[in-house]
């Protein structure tokens, strides 16, 4: 019994197997929820450790509880909905951003043993699919507000995530070329058979994957549909209270998937040095490293200009992720046959 | 034995719970705890602090409709490549001089946008 509820990913379906994935759910839910919420603290903490301040140091020992302290006010805020909005969609907006952000984390395998993931055999094309309904969101909740900044705020990021959103996914099909399936489990499997990590025969792919994924996690130097110094808060200038909390809720979530989907794509999953066991905490190690980088990129490097940073997509990270797909063709032919 | 079928229902239980949140949180919990008390300078749309100048849902720069377009081009070539990348195995150096002539027609496109200034944001 207990067996089937742990292994509901090849069970046929019995009460046992839907309370496996209820609880695999519902778990991936919480445990999501407390790495945003210690995901804020720990930016906030590094990047003051980085420009020589304390960071949050009030609220709890070293100011552990701030992040708690912040969801709970912003819990307790009034929901504003300006006269002039396009109420419905106003409404909507962040849902529709959030409930995809959360949904592209049913496939990121964080161990092999399958507790909290689903074996999808379209896993990588999911992920793109469903990241980008996301996008939609962001559109509508800048139109709706009718609020000046929030409307360019908008545009810029569907334009700007569009524009990412090629590249990223061309980088990816370099490294379903080599593994010959769009299983992420799978393609771990690969690199643990080839005892090679991805990122040394795609490491033009990861340099093109970790680029545009900055761009389509909008965060700095990319961070121009939030631009605080222009646009004020891009598009949800007008959101308060919980809304808010879910627009900055989702950039968080796929904050965390990108993180787990770099380090399943090019970093190996859950394989650890030596062959040793513990594949959680080799992946946790592995997605952590991706978004220390993220904040370490963000606390060093200078907002770009909105006339660079549309070009750039298209005259260098698309033909870059092309060139990249086509070594990788001439890789499987030569050398990885597996 | 096929471990495909369950992830799906998977993916719809992910889908449930991604909206059971919000809608819990926005809803059933919010309504308890949050005041409710608008008013006409609440409600105003922010402007920077000064009177909100004319409407803000005006027509804007038709440059970000040419990227749209552009976007779909290579959005659609992209999904072409998917399932070339997952047969790259089975097609071998055949199938590598195929989408090299393939890529090479698109990339005509991109070289032609290029020059017409598209890529430019003026």
């Amino acid at each position: 019994m207990w067996n089937n509820v742990l292994h509901w990913v090849d069970q046929p379906f019995t009460s046992a197997t839907y309370l496996g994935m209820l609880l695999g759910g519902v778990l991936t839910l919480a445990i999501t929820l407390g790495a945003v919420t210690y995901t804020i603290y720990g930016e906030r903490k590094i990047i003051g450790w980085m420009q020589g301040r304390v960071g949050p140091n009030r609220v709890g020992p070293f100011g552990l509880m701030q992040s708690i302290a912040d969801i709970l006010k912003l819990l307790i805020k009034e929901d504003i909905v300006p006269a002039k909005a396009d109420k419905a969609l106003f409404m909507i907006a962040p849902i529709i951003t959030y409930v995809p952000a959360f949904a592209v984390l049913a496939v990121i395998p964080y161990t092999f043993h399958h507790y909290f993931t689903a074996r999808l055999n379209i896993g990588v094309l999911y992920y793109i699919a469903l990241s980008s309904i996301s996008i939609i969101g962001i559109v509508l909740g800048g139109w709706a507000s009718n609020n000046k900044y929030a409307i360019i705020g908008g545009l810029r990021s569907a334009a700007q995530m569009i524009s990412y959103e090629i590249p990223l996914a061309l980088s990816m099909l370099g490294v379903v070329l080599l593994s010959g399936s769009l299983d992420i489990t799978r393609i771990i499997e690969v690199q643990q058979q080839n005892g090679l990590w991805n990122v040394f025969p795609q490491i033009l792919g990861f340099i093109v994957f970790l680029i545009a994924a900055t761009a389509e996690l909008a965060r700095a130097p990319f961070d121009l549909p939030e631009a605080e110094s222009e646009l004020v808060s891009g598009y949800f200038t007008e959101y308060s209270g919980f809304r808010f909390a879910f627009y900055m809720l989702s950039e968080y979530v796929y904050l965390i998937a990108m993180a787990g989907l770099a380090a399943a794509l090019f970093l190996g999953g859950w394989t650890g040095p030596f062959g040793l066991g513990w594949g959680w905490f080799w992946y946790a190690i592995k997605s952590f490293l991706f978004i220390f980088l993220m904040f370490w990129l963000r606390a060093t490097m200078p907002r770009a200009r909105v006339d660079q940073l549309m070009g750039f997509a298209w005259k260098y990270l698309i033909p870059l992720a092309i060139l990249n797909l086509l070594i990788s063709a001439v890789e499987k032919l030569y050398w990885l046959k597996g | 034995m096929v471990p495909y079928l369950n992830g799906y229902l998977y993916v719809v239980l992910f889908l449930l719970l991604g909206i059971a949140l919000p809608v819990g949180a926005l809803y059933l919990l919010g309504p308890l705890l949050r005041p409710n008390k608008p008013s006409a300078a609440k409600l105003s749309t922010y402007e920077s602090g000064i009177e909100p100048v004319g409407e803000a849902q005006t027509r804007y720069n038709v440059r970000y409709y040419l990227f749209a377009l552009l976007f779909v081009v290579f959005d659609v070539e992209t999904l072409f490549l998917v399932p070339w990348a997952v047969s790259f195995k089975a097609l071998g150096g055949f199938g590598l001089i195929e989408v090299f002539i393939f890529i090479f027609f698109l990339f005509i496109g991109l070289i032609y946008a290029w020059n017409k200034k598209v890529l430019e944001w003026k």
